[in-house]
């Protein structure tokens, strides 16, 4: 059976959506922080989704670097989460709005 | 000897550089003053063997340029610094290193004990030096480096004892003043040499020279040139009205009133004029003018001379006076009778302020002639030496002053006009009797002067030199005997600088015809009167006050106005001064300053601050916000593309 092109884009779209929204709205770090992770996901399937769909493989190449990446940038990111609650005991990131005038 | 002629301004610059620089390590006095007068002393016998070489040379042949090096060279400008030896620059060179190297050897005893010992010989150097380059320079920028290097050491010295009071301010002002004053003249100077760069299109002396008395050039050009080098002259030789820096200028070391403000540099305005003597030629109107400046600055500044009591103001005074002179004789067309008297002054001026100076050293730096009285019998060296020098300028033969003053007033008379020498005898009878009211109250009379002041003689370094200028002041005139007396020979003096003025002389319409009969008569007339003069003073001033003391308070508005030097520092304060220094405050300060340029400033600063107040909220500080922010670009950004294809 052949899954056509628009159900992965679909669902891709809507995995971002719902990553754009957690990281609006959520008012924890680490849930903004997986909210991240979840946008990045998402373009990853459409780039494996249109790799296939064109029969092209440097999409699906592309993909491990992202992976890669953003491992990387997981290690560092939880890293500055946690040297954060360290600092301020909390993880509600309207706490933490030092970076203003 | 006249191709080694840049030793006499390398080795004082070298002086200068080692008493500079290591002066103030030095401890030993010996050592600094040995230096700084040897490098003089040296330059003397420089001076003194290329004046014989020239001598020995034929008249006409009398000149030589001795070029150094390529100083500026910009397109049609072709300055070198290069030095003229020829008559005027070698009698200027003997007074400069000669009466100089007498000075620093006294400097040697005057300023025993100082604790600036290295530092006063290395500004002394740095002052020949200078003075040096301005007799010497073969153009006029050359020359205007020594202007300006004179006028700095004259600054240096003035101030030399900056810590200490003077009058009603501090040493430091009187040389401010001196500074000041200066740089009105040196403007007017500058604005000479460009006009004269302007119009000859070179600022060497022979090129200028040649250019003036062969090219067609309007009258009104040479005026101006002469009148603004003239008003050089009015700053650095103290002529009205630019002279009130001078007496300021005594609150230096006796030594700097004796070389600089007495001897050497005031006397460069004399010389420049002389220099340029083919200008002034072309310019008759100015000629008058320097004439009657001179005249005017002669009686002035005698008769505010009658009445000071500072020992030094006196001769300050009297300093003015006598530039007077050189002026009145520059200015009827008399250029060696200036010379002959730059000459003789600067021997028995010198002689003076030295003398004074030895007084002042003798009774611990009490300078008010009200106390003193009968030093005769404790300083007979100096009594004996500052009678010479008084009897010099007072004008009695055989004594220098005499010759030189005699030529200058025969000179004016000759000229055609009484007036001037009418000015001039009443001014050399003033001279006569405030030089020997000087003399008879330090000298003569009573003891004024209390018990703790116990006058002594100066050391040998100190008289020694005051005996050597005595000589020059009592001989010095016979170089320069009129030609009545010395027949076929003529002037000897006149003789010498004749080739220099003669291409000025040959314009000027000179000396109508005159007897020798007219000139003996004039002069036994000046003689008498002097002589009179003198026992005028001698009488009241020794025997008899009264006369005196009722003439003043009989005349007690006059005695004010000249005791207060006829208000002339007043008249500037209030007309000058004052007004520059509230126009400052008020205008320039507390308007232009504080309201426009601050305002300015501060408003443009006050507005970016508001606006960026109103901006600087956006940045909240919440992360969400930026998201949302970026995002809400994002979709924009998509559309517009999305849209636009």
């Amino acid at each position: 059976m052949n899954i056509p092109i628009e159900y992965y884009l679909i669902l891709s779209g809507f995995m971002f959506l719902v990553g754009v929204a957690g990281v609006l709205t959520r008012r924890n770090a680490i849930i903004v922080f997986m909210s991240i992770e979840l946008m990045l996901n998402s373009a990853n399937l459409s780039l494996v989704t249109f790799s296939s769909y064109m029969g092209n493989s440097t999409g699906q190449l592309f993909v491990f670097f992202v992976m890669t990446v953003a491992a990387a940038e997981a290690a560092v990111g939880l890293a500055i989460i946690l040297a954060m609650f360290r600092n301020k005991l909390t993880l509600n990131i309207d706490d933490i709005n030092i970076l203003k005038w | 000897m006249v191709q080694l002629i840049y030793l006499t301004t390398l080795l004082p610059l070298l002086g200068f550089l080692f008493n500079g620089l290591f002066g103030s390590k030095i401890k030993n006095e010996k050592i600094i003053g040995i230096i700084g007068s040897s490098t003089i002393g040296i330059s003397f016998l420089i001076v003194v063997g290329a004046f014989f070489q020239t001598l020995s040379m034929p008249v006409d042949q009398r000149q030589t340029i001795v070029n150094l090096f390529t100083w500026i060279k910009v397109g049609n400008l072709d300055v070198n610094v290069s030095y003229q030896v020829d008559q005027l620059s070698l009698l200027m060179g003997l007074i400069v290193t000669g009466v100089g190297f007498i000075i620093h050897v006294y400097s040697i005893g005057y300023m025993h004990g100082d604790k600036g010992f290295g530092r006063f010989f290395a500004y002394l150097n740095l002052f020949i030096f200078a003075m040096m380059n301005l007799v010497l320079g073969s153009n006029f920028l050359l020359l205007f480096l020594g202007w300006e290097g004179v006028g700095l050491c004259s600054y240096l010295l003035i101030g030399f004892w900056y810590d200490r009071k003077f009058e009603k301010s501090t040493t430091s002002d009187a040389a401010k003043k001196a500074f000041i004053v200066n740089r009105i003249g040196d403007f007017g100077f500058l604005l000479g040499i460009f006009l004269i760069y302007l119009t000859f299109g070179s600022l060497n002396f022979n090129d200028v020279f040649a250019r003036a008395a062969s090219l067609n050039i309007p009258q009104y050009v040479f005026n101006f040139i002469a009148l603004f080098l003239f008003i050089g002259a009015m700053g650095k030789s103290a002529q009205i009205p630019l002279y009130i820096w001078l007496p300021d200028a005594m609150a230096g070391p006796t030594p700097v009133s004796a070389l600089i403000h007495a001897a050497t540099m005031v006397t460069a305005g004399v010389y420049m004029v002389a220099r340029c003597s083919i200008i002034y030629a072309s310019a008759p109107a100015i000629m008058e003018f320097v004439a009657i400046i001179g005249a005017l600055t002669a009686i002035f500044a005698a008769s505010i001379a009658l009445v000071q009591n500072d020992i030094k103001k006196v001769l300050a005074y009297s300093t003015v006076s006598q530039l007077g002179y050189m002026f009145l004789a520059l200015g009827v067309g008399a250029f060696s009778a200036a010379l002959f008297h730059v000459m003789t002054h600067a021997f028995f001026k010198a002689l003076l302020f030295l003398g004074a100076g030895s007084v002042i050293h003798g009774m611990h730096d009490e300078q008010n002639i009200q106390n003193y009285g009968g030093l005769k019998k404790y300083m007979p060296k100096t009594y004996v030496t500052f009678l010479i020098a008084s009897l010099a300028i007072a004008g009695i033969p055989p004594l220098s002053g005499f010759f030189s003053k005699d030529e200058i007033l025969w000179s004016s008379y000759a000229d055609g006009n009484i007036i001037y020498w009418l000015i001039g005898v009443v001014t050399a009878l003033l001279t006569a009797f405030y030089m020997f009211r000087l003399v008879s109250l330090t000298f003569d009379g009573k003891e004024r002067f209390g018990h703790d002041k116990h006058p002594h003689e100066s050391p040998a370094v100190m008289t020694i030199p005051l005996i050597i200028l005595a000589v020059l002041a009592a001989v010095g005139g016979f170089i320069g005997i009129p030609e009545i007396f010395s027949g076929e020979h003529g002037n000897q003096f006149d003789n010498w600088l004749e080739p220099i003025f003669q291409p000025a002389q040959a314009k000027i319409a000179m000396f109508g015809v005159h007897s020798s009969l007219e000139e003996i008569v004039l002069m036994v007339v000046t003689l008498v009167g002097v002589i009179g003069s003198i026992y005028a003073a001698r009488y009241i001033y020794i025997k008899n006050i009264k006369p005196a003391e009722k003439l003043s308070k009989r005349f007690n508005g006059v005695y004010n106005l000249l005791l207060n030097k006829y208000y002339v520092d007043e008249i500037y304060d209030a007309s000058v001064v004052t007004p520059i220094v509230k126009g400052s405050e008020i205008v320039l300060w507390k308007f232009a300053d504080i309201k426009i340029i601050d305002g300015l400033i501060n408003g443009v600063a006050n507005l970016i601050e508001k606006i960026s107040g109103s901006i600087r909220k956006i940045q909240t500080g919440v992360a969400q916000f930026y998201a949302l922010i970026m995002m809400l670009g994002i979709v924009a950004a998509l559309f517009w593309i999305i849209l636009s294809l």
